[in-house]
């Protein structure tokens, strides 16, 4: 399974999403410069962590802009799988492959640190590697994670099945106690209608491994290539 | 010629002036008087500090690159060496904290990319007044919100550091910001600038106006004109300095860069002269050709603008366009600006019009150098009178513990770290909280550990004893997380050097740290000096930050602070002894700086040696140096962990010593060990061989934190409790 790892000008997490794909999955893995006018060939396509743009404007406002967010749409609609991390999430939601913004952390500041997510549903490309309700420690570092959508749109992808990780403790209760940055119900990932296309906050690259302390990230990076064998066959 | 009031401003005195004269064989021009000011000031030309700096040891079977570079690099095996160095921004944050911070990051990081290695990982040393005041609370929240948006922004973990809160720094916070990369042993890139004709290249960001003798603001105390001062401070970019990493380090690997260097302080003055001189050339350059982001400026201000993100490099002739297609391609700009030439000159043109003309070595090597005056200060023999019995005697030490484990020195620093993106890179396998940050060194097994440690108020009980007690200390905390120290980098802080007793501080310091490194082997790779920092006449207590950077040859082999498992012996490997002497406690609970702290040389490096043998072995479960708070808060220390918090419960005698001291004493050569009961046999015969003092004192388990003093109960806590109050303090008192 072909993968391709986007860098725009200020991209820091490719090489991450590089090493763990192919060390620890094990897959073939490309870097795609951001003025790419084609993403074919590639299966799944990631957008990784970091500031692009230096955040300027709005976090992920100008790199959804650039040159190869035509071939990422294409790939989207397509049924390719792609994978927007932290900033990758921030893009996708400024171009308009995902529901909601992503706004200034509630406390104002940035936050780096190891947390919980509870799994809220296994039906997906890239949770079907977990239980429902499974909780996995993975850590977040952002400034800009505290997610909001309007009313009628959440109930729809509340319905639709969309939410698919919120902050929890480690027991697995979703509170506001869990909550480091006042998403609106707790939500850390989602994903769009067709549920090919997801972005979440947290890192699963930064926790795929036993020596990171957490190798929970892991079943994220299994999941999607258990659904595209899947789709293959 | 220049009137005499110029050039006094612009920090020369009439000796060096007349120097000028003489080696230009003329008055020199306002620009020229400029670049010499600047690259003759202290922070440039290390007039004060260098025959004293001679003292390090800098050699060893490691270094690759000693001082005189960007910065250091050392040996760490496979092939791969570790580039580090430490760099003071002090001045420039006690006027804009946020700028100063984050721009004390990127120059450091800069020093670290234009040796051609990628930036791994960042540390900083802070200093600031107390909290309680407004103004502090001002400085300390933005410098740790400046740290944060530009290591975040370019993707260099903030991994570890230290933060100390004293009067003495109310007028001077200190920034003190460390980096390390890694690169290829023999693909280290340097900044001798030779072969007649090559192009010299600008790239980076455009020049403005910001920082024009920002050198020279580093160089004075600081006053109340000091607000006025903004124009020296410099302002950063993050994002073009992230741009400038991936650019310069694929321009390197085309390997048509003959010398490169980042432009800091005294910007393209700085950098031409020092590569030319370097690499015996000289260099012709028109400055017409710098990319500017203001119109009307001067040659004066081009060559002293501290214009941010900016480098200098000279390519192979004939490879201009390569390189300069690599920092176009990531949006930077990339000028060819002149040539190299072979006359030891430095000629700067503006469109065909003379500007400069000066002799490279005069002003990079060739500085000038002065021998001042010591003399131990008054303060000295009053602190020492110090009779530790005339101190009251205490009946109740649990609200001693509860209020040590507050104070801002000793509290939990989650508040800051939290704020800094630690993760980056995926290197970090020991993340902060514990004695050192631990790195892994991917497809090698091995790792680093690294740390930033001073003691100031030893410094200032002793400065000789003090300093190298920094240098123990950090040498302890890699010690404690399995490895081996290896390298050391100094970022030495202090007043004013034209007064006799700063002087003295300074010399007594630099050799306490030759004293230390020389005995524990490790050499002084790279540094800074920051003078001058004092205000209203008060000066900064003695702060050498030692930065120390140790190799863990199997990464399986780490360890960390934290207490593990219910059951596990609790014991104490070391040395005790009296240790009230500028102890934390002792400052908190009588009010009293005074004293003269120890240190024996030989004790450490056996207890650094046995410690280490232990986590080689897999014998220990942890291990903790004892610091600020002694023996009663390390104990806490240890329990506390947000991954599961554990309890303790030991029994010591205070054997000869007062029961304060031996609770909160801070004695060096102690670490507070935990391991499984079946090692503990293995643990002593190895203490015995390194003939360190082990003492089992008890073990691991419940949710309290008990200490049994000479048979009586002193001391039962539940962790909860004061673990909350350890981890919220430095916030609460940002409230």
């Amino acid at each position: 399974m072909k993968f391709g790892v986007v860098i725009f000008p200020g991209s820091n997490c490719d090489c991450d999403c590089r090493r763990v794909v192919e060390q620890v999955m094990e897959q073939p893995v490309d870097l795609i410069w951001h003025e790419a006018d084609s993403v074919d060939g590639y299966d799944c396509i990631i957008l990784p962590g970091g500031f692009s743009y230096g955040n300027y404007l709005r976090a992920g406002a100008i790199a959804s802009h650039s040159p190869v967010m035509g071939a990422v749409k294409k790939a989207a609609a397509d049924g390719k799988l792609v994978m927007g991390i932290c900033n990758g999430f921030q893009v996708l939601a400024e171009a308009g492959l995902l529901p909601g913004v992503l706004q200034r952390n509630k406390n104002l500041r940035f936050i780096c640190k190891f947390l919980h997510l509870k799994v809220e549903h296994n039906k997906s490309a890239f949770t079907n590697a977990c239980s429902p309700g499974q909780v996995l420690r993975i850590p977040i570092a952002h400034d800009e994670g505290k997610y909001y959508v309007d009313t009628k749109v959440l109930a729809e992808m509340e319905a639709k099945g969309q939410v698919l990780f919120r902050y929890c403790d480690a027991g697995g209760t979703v509170s506001a106690e869990a909550n480091p940055n006042g998403s609106l119900g707790n939500i850390a990932g989602i994903c769009n209608r067709k549920g090919n296309v997801m972005g979440m906050m947290p890192y699963p690259e930064r926790s795929a491994e036993e020596i990171l302390t957490s190798a929970d990230g892991r079943l994220i990076f299994e999941s999607m290539l258990r659904h595209l064998r899947q789709v293959w066959k | 010629m220049i009137e005499p009031k110029v050039y006094r401003e612009m920090g020369l005195n009439d000796v060096e002036y007349a120097q000028v004269m003489k080696i230009l064989g003329r008055h020199p021009n306002y620009t020229e008087v400029g670049m010499y000011a600047v690259m003759w000031s202290e922070h440039c030309g290390y007039k004060y500090s260098r025959p004293v700096l001679k003292l390090f040891p800098t050699t060893g079977p490691r270094v690759l690159q000693g001082p005189g570079e960007n910065a250091g690099a050392v040996d760490v095996g496979d092939g791969m060496a570790v580039v580090m160095k430490i760099e003071s921004h002090n001045h420039p944050s006690a006027v804009e904290p946020y700028e100063g911070a984050a721009t004390g990051v990127g120059g450091i990081v800069r020093d670290i990319f234009t040796m051609g290695a990628r930036p791994m990982a960042a540390l900083n040393s802070l200093r600031f007044g107390e909290l309680s005041d407004a103004r502090t609370r001002y400085l300390f929240d933005r410098a740790v919100s400046g740290i944060a948006g530009y290591g975040n922004c370019i993707g260099v973990p903030s991994v570890a550091g230290e933060v100390y809160f004293d009067d003495s720094y109310e007028g001077n916070p200190l920034i003190n910001a460390m980096c390390l990369g890694l690169v290829k042993s023999d693909k280290i890139a340097r900044s001798s600038a030779s072969g007649v004709g090559n192009p010299v290249m600008y790239v980076g960001a455009k020049t403005g106006r910001d920082g024009i003798h920002g050198a020279t603001f580093a160089s004075v105390e600081l006053s109340d004109e000091s607000e006025e001062r903004r124009s020296p401070t410099q302002v950063g970019d993050p994002f073009t300095e992230k741009l400038l990493i991936e650019a310069t380090l694929e321009a390197l690997n085309t390997g048509h860069i003959v010398g490169i260097q980042d432009m800091g302080a005294a910007g393209l003055t700085c950098s031409t002269t020092e590569m030319a001189a370097k690499g015996d050339s000289g260099m012709e350059v028109d400055i017409s050709l710098v990319p500017r982001r203001e119109e009307g400026m001067t040659p004066y201000e081009i060559m002293l603008s501290e214009s941010q993100e900016r480098m200098l490099l000279v390519a192979a002739k004939g490879h201009e366009n390569e390189v300069k297609g690599i920092f176009e391609k990531w949006g930077l700009n990339a000028v060819v600006i002149g040539r190299l030439t072979d006359d030891g000159i430095v000629r700067i043109y503006d469109n065909g019009e003379l500007a400069a003309e000066v002799p490279a070595k005069s002003l990079a090597e060739d500085t000038p150098v002065y021998h001042m005056d010591a003399r131990i200060p008054d303060y000295i023999a009053q602190v020492r009178r110090f009779d530790k019995d005339e101190l009251p005697q205490i009946e109740d030490f649990e609200p001693i513990l509860e209020l040590l484990l507050r104070r801002h020195n000793i509290a939990s620093k989650e508040y800051i770290y939290r704020q800094y993106d630690h993760m980056a890179q995926i290197n970090t396998v020991v993340l902060p909280g514990s004695d050192a940050a631990v790195l892994r060194l991917k497809g090698t097994g091995r790792g680093l550990a690294v740390t930033v440690d001073c003691n100031s108020r030893y410094c200032y009980l002793d400065p000789y004893i003090g300093s190298a007690i920094a240098v123990a200390e950090a040498a302890r905390n890699v010690v404690c997380s399995g490895a081996e120290p290896a390298a050391v980098t100094d970022c030495l802080n202090f007043g004013n050097p034209e007064k006799p007793e700063i002087f003295w501080q300074f010399r007594q310091a630099v050799e306490g740290i030759s004293a230390a490194c020389r005995a524990f082997g490790v050499p002084v790779i790279s540094g800074n000096v920051s003078f001058y920092n004092e205000s209203q006449g008060i000066a900064i207590y003695p702060t050498p930050a030692i930065g120390v950077l140790g190799v863990i040859e199997d990464i399986e082999r780490r360890c960390t602070s934290f207490f593990k498992n219910d059951d596990d012996a609790v014991v104490l490997l070391g040395f005790n002894g009296p240790g009230l002497d500028g102890s934390e406690y002792l400052k908190a609970v009588h009010g009293r700086v005074a004293g003269c702290p120890s240190l024996d040389l030989d004790k450490e490096k056996r207890l650094q040696a046995c410690c280490l043998e232990a986590i080689r072995s897999g014998l220990l479960a942890s291990a903790h140096d004892i610091a600020e708070g002694g023996l009663a808060v390390a104990l806490a220390e240890s329990c506390f962990n947000t991954e599961g918090s554990h309890g303790v419960s030991v029994e010591i005698s205070s054997d000869g010593l007062r029961q304060d001291d031996a609770l909160f004493g801070e004695a060096q050569s102690r670490i507070l060990v935990s391991l499984d009961p079946s090692k503990l046999d293995s643990l002593i015969k190895l203490a015995a061989e390194h003939d360190v003092p082990l003492m089992v004192i008890g073990a691991v388990g419940g949710s309290n934190l008990i200490i049994d003093l000479d048979g009586s109960k002193i001391i039962d806590l539940k962790i909860e409790k004061i673990e909350s109050a350890w981890r919220g303090s430095i916030e609460e008192a940002l409230a």
